[in-house]
């Protein structure tokens, strides 16, 4: 029984610690690398639709965003329920739209400025007027690209 | 000198708390969303409205969603769930139906909307014609190439679409309903 009697009973073994830092640190960089901050505080409630037929956005530096929907309970005592358009970090109106763009377009490298794409997030409930307003405004000042935000749809439509 | 031999260290075991305290911030601030939608070219801007008289009445497939959010097709009530069926069948008719379109390459699908429709509609409306589209482009390119659209080069996309070009023109909207 001598060979399994225990040698150093006072003793307890302990895990070495000393690699914790290393993989927290290789956790931190997976997220700092993967992190994206926030763009702009919303003002506007904006509840995206869904579909089918979605492409990626494949280069974030090269998205402009247009958020179009009705204002937030906070903001809501000051600019009332009627949709609006936010640029930036403000509500704007259309008239806003080509001077926003040329500044977007200002922002970027020469050689990327054909390639913006202006992101529209358009809460799915609001009326086509202002959308429509917005699409013509962004023709207006020569930005084509557009991409309609949407989710992924799962579910088929209802027959 | 019997001190020589121990080296001082700094005391690293706080390391991993300030790694910690990097990890939660950055973990609160991730947002690992990608970004999707339906990537639209819009037409330049122009004062005139594009004439459509010319176009002959089998080509073009008028799609009009009302303010109600109703969808007429071709003059005639219809679901948006059959929609791009119907739409597939009129663009790749290929001159068989005499009321359907000649060719792919002649097809138009004319969407308009009023100002009070609602954007939701507008979005899974325009996302079914989209569909009906990329459905016959796979379609194509299984038959030509035996791959999955998004699976072909460059070079062979552009033969898809020289043949079926996708041509979703949007009239002016008109302003019945309420905004």
């Amino acid at each position: 029984m001598s060979k399994f009697k225990k040698k150093r009973g006072a003793s307890k073994p302990e895990i070495s610690t000393a690699s914790l830092p290393d993989i927290i640190f290789m956790l931190l960089f997976f997220f700092m690398v993967v992190t994206v901050m926030k763009e702009a505080e919303l003002k506007v409630a904006v509840k995206v639709p869904s579909g089918t037929e979605l492409e990626k956005l494949e280069r974030k530096s090269l998205v402009s965003y247009l958020y179009v929907g009705k204002p937030t309970l906070k903001y809501q005592a000051v600019y009332g329920t009627a949709p609006r358009l936010q640029l930036n970090d403000q509500l704007s109106t259309v008239d806003d739209i080509p001077v926003y763009i040329e500044s977007e377009r200002a922002a970027r490298n020469e050689a990327d400025k054909g390639l913006i794409t202006a992101s529209l997030r358009v809460d799915q409930e609001i009326t086509m007027g202002l959308v429509t307003d917005v699409k013509t405004e962004l023709r207006k000042s020569g930005q084509l690209r557009i991409n309609y935000s949407s989710t992924v749809r799962a579910r088929a439509l209802d027959q | 000198m019997a001190r020589d031999r121990e080296k001082p260290s700094v005391n690293a075991s706080s390391m991993a708390d300030i790694a910690f305290l990097l990890l939660i911030f950055f973990l609160v601030t991730t947002t690992i969303d990608v970004d999707k939608g339906i990537a639209v070219k819009l037409p330049p801007y122009s004062e005139e409205e594009p004439d459509q008289l010319k176009l002959k009445k089998r080509n073009v497939y008028r799609v009009v969603v009302n303010a109600q959010n109703q969808l007429l097709v071709r003059g005639e009530l219809q679901r948006v769930a059959t929609l791009k069926e119907n739409a597939k069948r009129f663009i790749n008719n290929r001159g068989v139906d005499a009321e359907m379109s000649e060719s792919p390459k002649r097809a138009i699908i004319s969407l308009q909307n009023d100002r009070g429709t609602e954007y939701g509609t507008y979005i899974t409306v325009y996302n079914e014609l989209k569909a009906a589209y990329n459905e016959l482009w796979n379609e194509a390119a299984q038959a030509k190439f035996g791959f999955d659209y998004k699976d072909l080069d460059g070079e062979q996309k552009k033969e898809i679409q020289a043949d079926i070009p996708l041509v979703i023109s949007e009239a002016e909207p008109t302003g019945f309903g309420k905004e």
